[in-house]
């Protein structure tokens, strides 16, 4: 029993960051109809921007601070003016496409200015554990949870709470009459994808202490967070906050008591079925759109 | 007139070559370029440092012994062509590859012209495919893996064990090998988990390890894979003494690990950092030719061209289709050849004994903690 309280607190960890992850993808989604296949390398690029910050002498927390608004501005604002703005008129497919080409230049890209050896990554929450109802539970897995809840209950409050958050959620409703009553669209389109890129360099900086940085890390990820998103329901962030939480559970316990080598299968036979039998996802509702 | 100078200049030649006597041919292939190109060079200086050293003192039998270098450029493919050409010219012993797979694709073309291979692979299939010629200079899987288990059951007196290991060639060899001598010695083994090259999340893993609560636990994976479950395997909090190989100990996985990588420890095949005095003394030698700190691959190349002086010297002669027979069974003292550095015999199947070194990482650092001997 114990060993299963470990898995389901590993698997809530990772899957806190598959969330995160899952969330932006959502978002991208919501708003401007992108299915950005580069996810999972938007995931790895942060952490290396933050070690080149810290090999040019900057202390780590500064190395953060830089890595996140390098990637909001890499990943955000780039992102959106140089290939999402000239590939959209073109529709969905060839942008999707289009990100698929953008993940393998990243890739290659962190391969040919860094190594395509790992780098080890430090950590923000410091090793050690605590006693929960027993069980010893790693700082680390409880820093990761904590962050990644505070930046979902931030963004949640964002959304539903605030007025910027009802211009977004017009702005994905229904962009025509949002635009009629006044709501920036543009702007607000503009504002998901810095939303994404920030929410990307945070799980970067979670991931990477485990997983170390590696050009090829963000496969795994991208992947993860794509199931996630969908298997939660592709048009709602709660969906995709809990996708993600299942699909890092599942992960776990797949790799626990079926074998190593199925475990990558498990949340994809799970997505097959999600796919078949609830096409809009766990918590996603059929045609309308939200964020 | 003039023709008869050259006459008389070329007999002068021949002459003076005739007074050293007719020089041993070596070719070495080795990974001289690209991806391998640190194990290649270090192999590479060793053996020029070997022959440099043994023809100062007056060669093998009196002859002295001369090397061709070919560059096999890290490729198999390379390899094989290189190694082709080279045996092309009938050297006395072929030298080289380094990298298991190059050994592999060569060692038929080495075999069939009857010629000895003495390499640097450490694949444990390599000597068992049936081949008469081949001849390693460090330890196979088949050759480290009782030592772990013995060290696991005698000092870690481990009555548990955990096993992880990847899932490839390396990994599988390996396990299947450690399994069967734990299980000899009477250690269980509670957990014996495959993981997958690459992976990079080990949190299951380590939870099952956790939940099979063993005495030691083994690790064999690559070096970063090495890294993560050191890592995770803090982050859980297990306590159980961790025991690899050179994967789980090296210096790449100590960056990497952090601080998760103390208390490790590792057997080690060849080091430079072994408390032998000549070792030492091999390590000062060449750190004062090449200016650096050679590998363990400086110290099998340097190895494979005293395995060759001593053998002939066994012989009396230089005789290359009795070099493979005479080497089978041999033991090589170092106290009777010094170059050898280490007491080594060699099997029927061309492994080697030898002793080896355990290696633990103390505050970041690789300590040679014990000298483990030769298993007969």
């Amino acid at each position: 029993m114990s060993n299963l309280f470990d898995l389901l607190v590993a698997g809530l960890a990772t899957g806190a960051i598959y969330a995160l992850v899952a969330v932006g993808f959502t978002l991208l989604w919501q708003t401007s109809q992108t299915i950005n296949f580069a996810q999972g390398e938007f995931v790895m690029l942060p952490a290396f921007l933050m070690l080149a910050a810290m090999q040019v002498g900057a202390p780590f927390w500064l190395a953060i601070i830089l890595g996140i608004l390098l990637s909001m501005i890499l990943l955000g604002l780039a992102f959106k003016l140089l290939l999402v703005d000239p590939m959209m008129r073109h529709g969905v497919l060839p942008l999707a496409i289009a990100t698929m080409a953008l993940a393998i230049g990243i890739k290659e890209a962190v391969k040919q200015f860094f190594s395509a050896e790992a780098s080890p990554f430090p950590s923000i929450v410091p090793t050690g554990e605590v006693a929960i109802l027993g069980h010893a539970v790693s700082l680390q897995s409880i820093g990761v949870l904590v962050v990644a809840i505070l930046a979902v209950l931030g963004l949640t409050t964002l959304l539903n709470r605030t007025s910027l958050g009802h211009q977004m959620q017009a702005a994905a409703q229904n962009p025509t009459v949002a635009r009629i009553i006044g709501v920036p669209v543009e702007r607000m389109i503009l504002l998901t994808f810095l939303i994404n890129a920030f929410l990307v360099a945070l799980a970067s900086l979670l991931i990477t202490p485990i997983y170390l940085a590696k050009f090829s890390s963000g496969e795994v990820l991208g992947q993860a967070a794509f199931i996630a998103a969908i298997v939660g329901g592709f048009n709602q962030v709660r969906g995709a906050i809990a996708g993600g939480l299942l699909i890092g559970v599942l992960d776990n316990l797949a790799a626990a008591y079926v074998s190593t080598q199925y475990r990558a299968a498990v949340p994809m036979m799970f997505l097959i079925a999600v796919i078949l039998f609830r096409p809009q996802g766990l918590l996603g509702r059929a045609e309308e759109r939200t964020v | 007139m003039k023709s008869t100078l050259v006459v008389g200049a070329l007999l002068t030649v021949m002459t003076a070559t005739g007074a050293f006597g007719q020089a041993i041919k070596l070719a070495n292939v080795a990974e001289l370029s690209g991806g391998g190109a640190t194990v290649g060079t270090n192999w590479k200086n060793g053996i020029d440092l070997a022959i440099e050293e043994i023809n100062a003192k007056g060669g093998v039998l009196g002859r002295k012994l001369e090397v061709s270098h070919a560059d096999s450029q890290s490729n198999p493919g390379v390899a094989r062509a290189q190694v082709q050409k080279a045996l092309d010219a009938e050297p006395y012993v072929l030298l080289g590859p380094g990298y298991s797979g190059s050994v592999k694709v060569t060692a038929p073309l080495a075999a069939e012209a009857g010629i000895a291979q003495i390499m640097g692979g450490e694949a444990a299939e390599l000597t068992q495919a049936g081949n008469k010629f081949l001849f390693r200079t460090s330890f196979g899987q088949q050759s480290s893996m009782p030592k772990v288990a013995k060290y696991i059951h005698d000092e870690m007196k481990a009555k548990t064990v955990a096993v992880v290991w990847v899932n490839n060639d390396f990994g599988r060899g390996g396990r299947d090998v450690i399994v069967k001598e734990l299980d000899r010695l009477g250690s269980k083994v509670v957990a014996d988990l495959s993981t997958e090259a690459g992976q990079a999340d080990f949190a299951a893993d380590v939870g099952k390890i956790k939940a099979a609560n063993p005495d030691a636990v083994f690790v064999y994976l690559n070096e970063e894979e090495s890294a993560r479950i050191l890592k995770e395997l803090k982050r859980q909090g297990v306590t159980a003494p961790l025991m690899g190989e050179t994967t789980l100990i090296g210096q790449k996985v100590i960056e990497l690990a952090g601080d998760a990588a103390n208390g490790a420890r590792g057997h080690v095949g060849l080091t430079t950092d072994a408390p032998v005095d000549l070792v030492k003394a091999f390590r000062e030698k060449f750190s004062k030719k090449y200016n650096y700190v050679p590998d363990h691959n400086g110290l099998k190349g340097y190895l494979a061209v005293y395995m060759v002086k001593a053998t002939t010297e066994k012989m009396g002669k230089v005789d290359p289709k009795k070099f493979a027979d005479t080497l089978h069974g041999l033991t090589i003292k170092a106290a009777d050849e010094p170059g050898i550095l280490m007491d080594v015999t060699f099997s029927d199947t061309g492994d080697i004994d030898r002793q080896s070194f355990l290696v633990e990482v103390v505050e970041g650092k690789q300590v040679v903690k014990q000298v483990l001997p030769k298993v007969k």
